[in-house]
Formats: C-alpha cells, structure tokens, sequence
C-alpha cells in the first residue's frame, strides 16, 4: 500500500512564467544569475585591472573607459550583481550554521539580504563612479 | 527503506568545503579592500598603484583571485550540472571552464608582478 502512495502522480508546474517565486527563491535565482554573469564578465574585468595598473598610459586609457556615461551605468549593475552575491552568500553561510532557517527568519534575512545589497551598491557607486 | 552506501568516495563534500571557504576569503577580501579604498581615496595612477604594490595587499588580491577562479569553477560547474543534459556538451563546457579558469590565474599573477 505504502508503494501505491509514492508512485501517485504528484502536480507538477515548470511554467516559469506563472510561478511566483518567494523572496528567499528570487534572492536565490539572483545568486545564481549574479555568480554566471559575473564569470561571463571575468576578461572584461581582468582587462579593465590590468589597464588600471600596467602603465600611467594604460591608467588613462582605463579612466576614459570607466568614464564614459554607459559604462559607469552598466559597473554600477556589476557592483549590484556582485554586492547581492556577497550579502546573499553570507546568508547561505548564516544558513549552512543552521542559523535562521525557520521561515520568518528566512524571509526577514532576504528582506536584508535586498536592503543592504542595494545600499552598499549606492554608496560605493556615489564614492567611487561619480 | 533506503540502502545507499556512502563509504569511499566524498559525494562533493571536498568541493561543498572549498566553495564556502574561498567565499569567506573573498568575503574577508572584499572588507580590507572598501577599507583601503576608503582610507587611501586613491584618485592618482601612483596612489593607485602603491595599493597593490604593498606585499600584504598584493598577498591578499592574490589569494582573493585563486579564491575567485576555484570558486567560480565549483559554481559554474554546478550550472552545468543542472542545465547541460547531453554528457558530451556538459563535458565539454567544463573542459572549457576549467581552461579559461587556469588562463585567468596565469593572467593575475601577470597583472599583480609585472606592474
């Protein structure tokens, strides 16, 4: 009888477009997406610190490229991406200690998890970019 | 009832370690780097420069980009994993990661000596 149990037909749902995801799940996608774009971008990035370093040369080359209206836009989406993958990490650390994991803990953590991503972002982006 | 033998391999516990500890590295990294920053305010080519030319800051970016590539290889690979079905393929794009990983770390060590 137990067997009969398991092998039922559960309900299954995989359309992306009408799951509604909770917040801990979209701080988790994010982490995910965060981590990959952030990887695609590795040459990109080691290309901007060489140029930074290599020469008082290579530095102005370097200025001009950060300088640049779009670009200063698009580093401050990097410094998002990269600041939601650290805040959201500590998170999972948090978690793998077995700390706040219940649900209302969880759900407050993602709350701050947003928050202080968002603020970090801005002010290293007001000090730094502009 | 559940027969399943856990004895000699680790089943990703070696990896499972690694991902967290070079993300505590990073982590430790990323604070001494807003406090550098923050402090030194470097606005020049030679400020900017004279951070990573200090031994501990050279030692820590260096530590925190083997850090980076290691962890990045256990994330993406997990990517794969979950989204590149076809073995051939899935091998194929972690021969490709692991491979620009190791050209990335053979670049760090570039930018942070030949400064």
């Amino acid at each position: 009888m137990a067997e009969i149990a398991i092998k039922k037909k559960r309900p299954k749902n995989l359309d992306l477009l009408s799951i509604r995801l909770p917040l801990p799940g979209i701080l988790s996608i994010i982490h995910r997406i965060s981590g990959a774009v952030l990887f695609l971008l590795l040459p990109v990035l080691l290309w901007l610190f060489q140029s930074s370093l290599a020469s008082p040369e290579s530095f102005a080359t370097f200025k001009s490229v950060v300088g640049h209206p779009l670009i200063k836009l698009i580093l401050l989406g990097l410094i998002w991406l990269y600041m939601h993958h650290f805040c959201a990490g500590i998170r999972y650390l948090l978690l793998d200690l077995h700390k706040g994991i219940d649900l209302e803990s969880a759900r407050l953590s993602s709350w701050i998890v947003f928050g202080v991503s968002i603020a970090m972002t801005l002010i290293i982006g007001a000090k730094v970019l502009w | 009832m559940v027969n399943r033998i856990v004895v000699g391999a680790h089943y990703g516990l070696k990896d499972w370690i690694i991902q967290r500890g070079t993300a505590i590295i990073m982590a430790v990294y990323t604070v001494i780097f807003l406090a550098v920053i923050g402090a030194v305010g470097p606005d020049s080519f030679e400020a900017w420069r004279g951070i990573f030319a200090n031994g501990f800051m050279k030692f820590m970016t260096f530590l925190f980009f083997l850090s980076l590539f290691y962890h990045a290889w256990i994330g993406i690979r997990d990517i794969w994993m979950d989204y590149a079905k076809p073995d051939g393929l899935r091998l194929l794009l972690m021969i490709a990661t692991a491979a620009v990983l190791v050209g990335y770390a053979g670049w760090a060590v570039q930018i942070l000596w030949r400064m």
